[in-house]
C-alpha cells in the first residue's frame, strides 16, 4: 500500500480479496465533514487513490475534468471525483452526499462525502444517519470555525460516536507542531460534553497525502497512526448484537393458506427458535416457530440480519409492529420528547397533523409542543413557536397510535423516525426519540357506562357533524342557522359551532397566524367531537382554510359521522357582499392575514356536500344537506 | 450462521418498496447486477414467489445468449415477464449501427422504459443500478423519486435517513428503487459465487466471432452484423465484462473461464467496467443526463 503512481503497472486494481466473503464484518461507514474549504473532497479523492480504488478511465476522465472545471491550476483536482453533478462542478462545492467505496486488505469502507454548507444540512444528516465515525477537518491555518463547532454538534445529535479530527494543510503552516496541539486541545475542551467514544486527532496534507497512507516524514514530531491505519483498526465497540431481541415487522408473508411469516431485520439483539416473544403494541405473546430463510431454516439470526419468522400462534400481526423479547420488552408510548431536525421548505407548525415513520410502523401524528431550538453554533436555548428549514429543536410529539421503541442513544433503527407530510409527500423532519412522556399503558379513555348510542336513541337521531368551509363572507352562518333552524323544528337536538363566537369565548387567545388558525380549527374540532359523543347533531361554521386541518377534524369521527359542506362562493361575490367590512379593511392593509387576500384558502378536492350559494337560493342549499343526512 | 450485511440490507429494501407500493415491477435486464437482484427478490419473498412481475425492456438487439437466460431465468423463478419494444423506433429502422449510440439509446432504452411504465401504470420501480458505477448514480438516493414524466432532479432530492425510506409519492410520481446501490462489483461476482447464481455464459471467456470496432472487440452476434466488404470475423478468446446490446458492448480478451478466474480478474482491473459501454462517455456528465430524462 501507499504507492501513488496513478498508472503504475505494479499496483493491483480496486479491492483486495477478502477471505471469507459472506463471515465478514460489515464494512466501516464514515463521512468526511468541515468548513467548505477545509479539503474534504481532496481527502476522499486522496484516499480512494491511495486504496487503488481509481480506475484507470475514471483517472483520464479526472484528467480531462481538471482541465475543464479543475481549482487546482489544472494539476489532478481530486474533489471532481466525488462533486458528480454538473452543478456541483461548475460552482466547485458538494451539494448533494455523494457514496464512494473502497478497501484494502483490513478492511471495506464506505464514504459518505456531505456538503458543508449550512443550507445543506439536511443533506449532511442524510449521510450521518448511517455512519460509524466522522472525520472532521480542520484547516491548520484557521483553527476552529462555527462550522466546525456546526458540524461536531449535528455529528453527535445523528450518534457518531467516533471522531477523527484531521488538521489539514499542515504544509500551509511549515508543519507546526505547536499549532497542531493548540487546535487540538481546543477541540478536546470544545467537545467534552458530547462525551465522544473516542476522538484521534491527524496531522495531515490530504493533496500530497501526508499521514493518509503512510507516516510523513515532514512530522517526526507525530507518533499516531496515520488516517488509513485508524480507519482500519478502528474498534466500534460492543454493538446491539447483546441487546434484547427486536424486529419490526417489515412485511406480512402469506406464502399459502397454512404459512404466515412474519419478515423484517433484526434491529437488537438474536432470536432462537423457540423463543418466547411478545407482540408490540398488541401485547400477545407466542413462541417462535422456524425462522425461515431461503429453501431452508436456521437455528439462529443476529441483528442486521433480514429473516422471516413464524409463530407457534396465529396472532393479529401486521407490519409495523415490533416482535421482542419476552422477558425485556421495550417502553410502548404515544406521547415522546424528541430532537428534530427540520427539513422542510415551509415551516414546522406545531399541532398541525403529519405522517411519522419511526422503523416499519407509519402514523399520524403532531408535534404538540416546541420546548425549544437548540442554536447550532451555540448550542444556546431559543424559544420559539415555529421551526424553519435547517433548525434544531426539543419537541414534545403526539402521536395517534401507541408504538414500541428504542431511545435513539441506544438504538438508531428504533428510535430514529421522519416526518412526512401528508400533501406533498415530502419528507420534512428527521428526530431523534429521547423518552417518552407518558406510557400508553397508563392512558386509557374512560368507558363509560352511558355510550354514545344510547344517548343518541333517546334523541332519536344520528349524531352528526356538519362542517361549514369556505371564504369570509361566504354565506356558512347564514346557511348553517337556516339549517339548524329547520333541524330544530323537526325535534332533533343541535348546536351550532360558529367561528366568531368561539373566537369571543374558548379561543380569544389565539390569532390569525398559520400555527394559531391550526390550533384554533384543533380545539373546535375536540368540542364538535365530544358534542357528537353527546349525541348532538353539531354545525360548525369556519372558514378553516386548509385541508390539512380539515382531514385532521375529520379524523377524529367515525365513517359517516361527518359531512363537509364546501361553501363556494367566489372571491368576488364575497368582497362585494362583505356583511363585516373585513374585504375593506384587509385591502387596505388595517387587517393582516386575511384569508383570500394575504393568506391563502384550500378548497376542499371531496366535500360530500358541495354548495354555490351565489347562484342557488339558501333553501336549496339546506334542502341539498338536508338530502345528505338522510 | 451466513450473516451476509448487504445481502441482509437488500431484502430490507425490497420488503420495504413494496409494502409501500401499489404497483411493483423489477427491470431485468438479465446481466450479472439484475440476475442477483433477482435472486434477492426471491430470497425476500421465499417461500412466496416475489409480487411483482419482471419488465424487459428489449431493443431486440440483445446478445442471442441473453434470450435464452431470460427464458430460462423466467421459469425457474415463476416470475411474470413484461417485454416491451418501442414500436415506432422498430418502425423507424432506428439500429445502433444506422443512429449513433446517443440516440439509439434514447429511443430504443430511455423512451421505451418510459412508454413500457405510463402503459402499465407501475409506482415503484426496481434496478440494479449501483453506486459505484458512476459519479451521478454515487448521487442518487436509494429510493428515488421520478416527477410526472419520469424525470430525475438531483436537487430535489428527498432526505435519507438510516434505513428510514420513505415510500409516499403523489399522483403521477413515480420511485425507482436501487436495492444494489451500495454492493460493487467485486461483491457481485463474490456473491454469485457464495450463492451459485446462474448467470449469462458470455460473462465466461471462450473463443467469439469478434471485430474490431472503435477500439473494441464486437461479437458478429448475428447477421445483422454490417461487416465492411472482405471483412471476417475472427475467433478470439473473449469475454464481456458488462451485458447490454451487442453492437455497443465491447469484449475484452480473457481466459477467465470459471467464477474464481473473473473474480481475480475483477479485482486486478484497471478500468471501469462502464468502459466496455458505448454509451456512457459520450459526453462530459451524459449519464446525468441520460437520468434527467427518465434513464435508468
Amino acid at each position: 500500500m501507499g504507492r501513488v503512481f496513478l498508472m503504475g503497472q505494479e499496483q493491483l486494481g480496486p479491492g483486495v480479496p477478502l477471505p471469507e466473503p459472506s463471515r465478514e464484518r460489515p464494512p466501516l461507514r464514515f463521512i468526511t465533514c468541515g468548513s467548505v474549504d477545509d479539503g474534504k473532497s481532496t481527502l476522499i479523492g486522496r484516499l480512494l487513490h491511495e486504496s487503488k480504488a481509481i480506475f484507470e478511465d475514471h483517472a483520464a476522465a479526472l484528467a480531462s475534468d481538471s482541465q475543464r472545471y479543475g481549482t487546482q491550476g489544472g494539476e489532478l483536482d481530486f474533489a471532481l471525483l466525488v462533486d458528480g453533478l454538473q452543478a456541483e462542478r461548475e460552482q466547485g462545492i458538494t451539494i448533494d452526499v455523494a457514496y464512494r467505496f473502497f478497501a484494502t486488505d483490513k478492511g471495506r469502507f464506505i464514504v459518505a462525502d456531505t456538503p458543508g454548507h449550512e443550507q445543506y444540512t439536511r443533506n449532511m444528516a442524510t449521510g450521518a444517519s448511517t455512519a460509524d465515525l466522522a472525520i472532521l477537518l480542520v484547516d491548520a491555518r484557521k483553527g476552529l470555525l462555527v462550522q466546525t463547532r456546526r458540524h461536531t454538534r449535528i455529528v453527535a445529535m445523528m450518534g457518531i460516536r467516533h471522531l477523527v479530527l484531521a488538521v489539514n494543510k499542515m504544509d500551509l503552516v511549515t508543519f507546526d507542531e505547536g499549532q497542531f496541539l493548540d487546535i487540538v486541545a481546543a477541540f478536546r475542551q470544545f467537545s467534552r460534553p458530547f462525551s465522544f467514544t473516542s476522538i484521534q486527532a491527524i496531522p495531515l496534507d490530504a493533496r500530497d497525502g501526508d499521514n493518509v497512507a503512510l507516516p510523513s516524514a515532514r512530522t517526526p514530531w507525530y507518533s499516531g497512526p496515520t488516517l488509513l491505519d485508524h480507519l482500519e483498526a478502528l474498534d466500534l465497540g460492543p454493538t446491539n448484537a447483546l441487546a434484547a431481541f427486536r424486529m419490526p415487522v417489515q412485511w406480512v408473508n402469506r406464502a399459502g393458506p397454512d404459512f404466515r411469516g412474519l419478515c423484517g431485520r433484526v434491529a437488537q439483539g438474536t432470536v432462537r427458535q423457540g423463543d418466547p416473544v411478545q407482540i408490540l403494541p398488541s401485547g400477545a405473546t407466542s413462541r417462535v416457530r422456524e425462522i425461515v430463510v431461503w429453501r431452508g431454516s436456521q437455528e439462529l439470526a443476529g441483528v442486521g440480519e433480514s429473516i422471516t419468522l413464524t409463530l407457534e400462534d396465529e396472532l393479529d400481526v401486521g407490519r409495523g409492529d415490533l416482535i421482542v423479547s419476552l422477558e425485556t420488552p421495550p417502553t410502548v408510548a404515544d406521547q415522546f420528547e424528541a430532537r428534530l431536525l427540520w427539513m422542510g421548505e415551509q415551516p414546522l407548525v406545531a399541532g398541525r397533523p403529519y405522517l411519522f415513520k419511526l422503523h416499519s410502523k407509519e402514523v399520524p401524528g403532531t408535534v404538540s409542543t416546541i420546548r425549544h431550538l437548540e442554536d447550532v453554533d451555540t448550542g444556546a436555548h431559543l424559544a420559539a413557536r415555529s421551526m424553519g428549514l435547517n433548525e434544531i429543536g426539543i419537541v414534545n410529539l403526539s402521536l395517534q397510535q401507541p408504538i414500541g421503541f428504542e431511545p435513539y442513544s441506544s438504538n438508531r433503527t428504533l428510535g430514529g423516525f421522519i416526518m412526512i407530510d401528508k400533501l406533498t409527500c415530502e419528507t420534512v423532519g428527521a428526530g431523534m426519540l429521547e423518552f417518552a412522556l407518558r406510557r400508553a399503558a397508563n392512558l386509557h379513555w374512560q368507558t363509560l357506562e352511558v355510550g354514545m348510542q344510547a344517548r343518541a336513541e333517546l334523541k332519536h337521531q344520528t349524531p352528526r357533524c356538519i362542517w361549514f368551509t369556505g371564504l369570509s363572507g361566504a354565506g356558512k352562518s347564514t346557511l348553517a342557522n337556516l339549517l339548524e333552524q329547520r333541524l330544530h323544528s323537526e325535534g332533533r337536538h343541535t348546536y351550532l359551532l360558529d367561528g366568531d363566537n368561539v373566537r369571543l369565548g374558548l379561543n380569544r387567545d389565539l390569532g390569525f397566524t398559520e400555527a394559531d388558525r391550526v390550533e384554533n380549527i384543533r380545539r373546535v374540532a375536540e368540542v364538535a367531537k365530544l358534542m357528537v359523543d353527546a349525541g348532538l347533531i353539531v354545525m360548525v361554521a369556519f372558514i378553516s382554510p386548509y385541508r390539512s386541518e380539515r382531514r385532521m377534524a375529520r379524523g377524529l369521527f367515525s365513517a359517516g359521522e361527518f359531512i363537509e359542506v364546501f361553501v363556494d362562493t367566489p372571491i368576488e361575490v364575497c368582497e362585494r357582499r362583505d356583511p363585516k367590512g373585513l374585504y375593506a379593511k384587509a385591502r387596505r392593509g388595517e387587517l393582516k392575514n386575511f384569508t383570500g387576500i394575504d393568506s391563502g384558502y384550500e378548497a376542499p378536492e371531496s366535500a360530500e356536500v358541495h354548495l354555490r350559494p351565489a347562484t342557488d337560493s339558501p333553501e336549496s342549499c339546506v334542502e341539498l344537506i338536508l338530502h345528505k343526512l338522510g | 450462521m451466513t450473516c451476509h450485511p448487504l445481502e441482509s440490507e437488500s431484502i430490507e429494501i425490497l420488503r420495504e418498496a413494496v409494502a409501500g407500493a401499489a404497483k411493483p415491477v423489477m427491470l431485468y435486464s438479465i446481466g450479472k447486477d439484475s440476475s442477483v437482484m433477482l435472486h434477492l427478490a426471491r430470497k425476500a419473498f421465499y417461500p412466496a414467489t416475489p409480487p411483482f412481475p419482471l419488465l424487459h425492456v428489449d431493443t431486440t438487439w440483445k446478445f442471442k445468449e441473453m434470450y435464452l437466460h431470460r427464458a430460462r431465468m423466467v421459469a425457474e423463478s415463476g416470475l411474470t415477464l413484461i417485454t416491451h419494444t418501442n414500436a415506432a423506433g422498430l418502425a423507424a429502422g432506428i439500429t445502433p449501427f444506422t443512429h449513433g449510440s446517443s440516440h439509439y439509446t434514447d429511443v430504443m432504452k430511455t423512451e421505451a422504459l418510459k412508454q413500457a411504465l405510463d402503459l402499465h401504470g407501475f409506482d415503484v420501480v426496481f434496478g440494479g443500478a449501483r453506486r459505484d458505477e458512476e459519479t451521478s448514480r454515487a448521487k442518487e438516493r436509494i429510493f428515488s423519486i421520478r416527477s410526472s414524466g419520469h424525470r430525475w432532479d438531483p436537487r430535489r432530492q428527498r432526505p435519507e435517513l438510516w434505513q428510514t425510506y420513505n415510500t409516499r409519492i403523489r399522483a403521477g410520481e413515480s420511485l425507482r428503487v436501487f436495492p444494489l446501490s451500495n454492493w460493487t462489483e467485486p461483491d457481485i461476482w463474490r456473491y454469485i459465487q457464495q450463492e451459485q447464481i446462474p448467470v449469462v455464459p458470455l460473462y465466461f471467456a471462450k473463443e467469439r466471432p469478434v471485430v474490431r470496432r472503435s477500439g473494441a472487440w464486437i461479437q458478429v452476434d448475428d447477421e445483422r452484423f454490417p461487416l465492411a466488404p472482405g471483412e471476417a470475423p475472427q475467433l478470439r478468446m473473449v469475454r464481456f465484462r458488462t451485458l447490454g446490446c451487442y453492437p455497443l458492448t465491447g469484449a475484452l480478451e480473457s481466459e477467465a473461464t470459471t467464477l474464481e478466474a473473473i473474480l481475480d480478474e475483477t479485482l486486478r482491473a484497471r478500468t471501469s467496467e462502464r468502459q466496455g459501454r458505448l454509451i456512457d462517455s459520450d459526453q462530459v456528465g451524459s449519464m446525468e443526463k441520460k437520468k434527467w430524462e427518465g434513464y435508468f
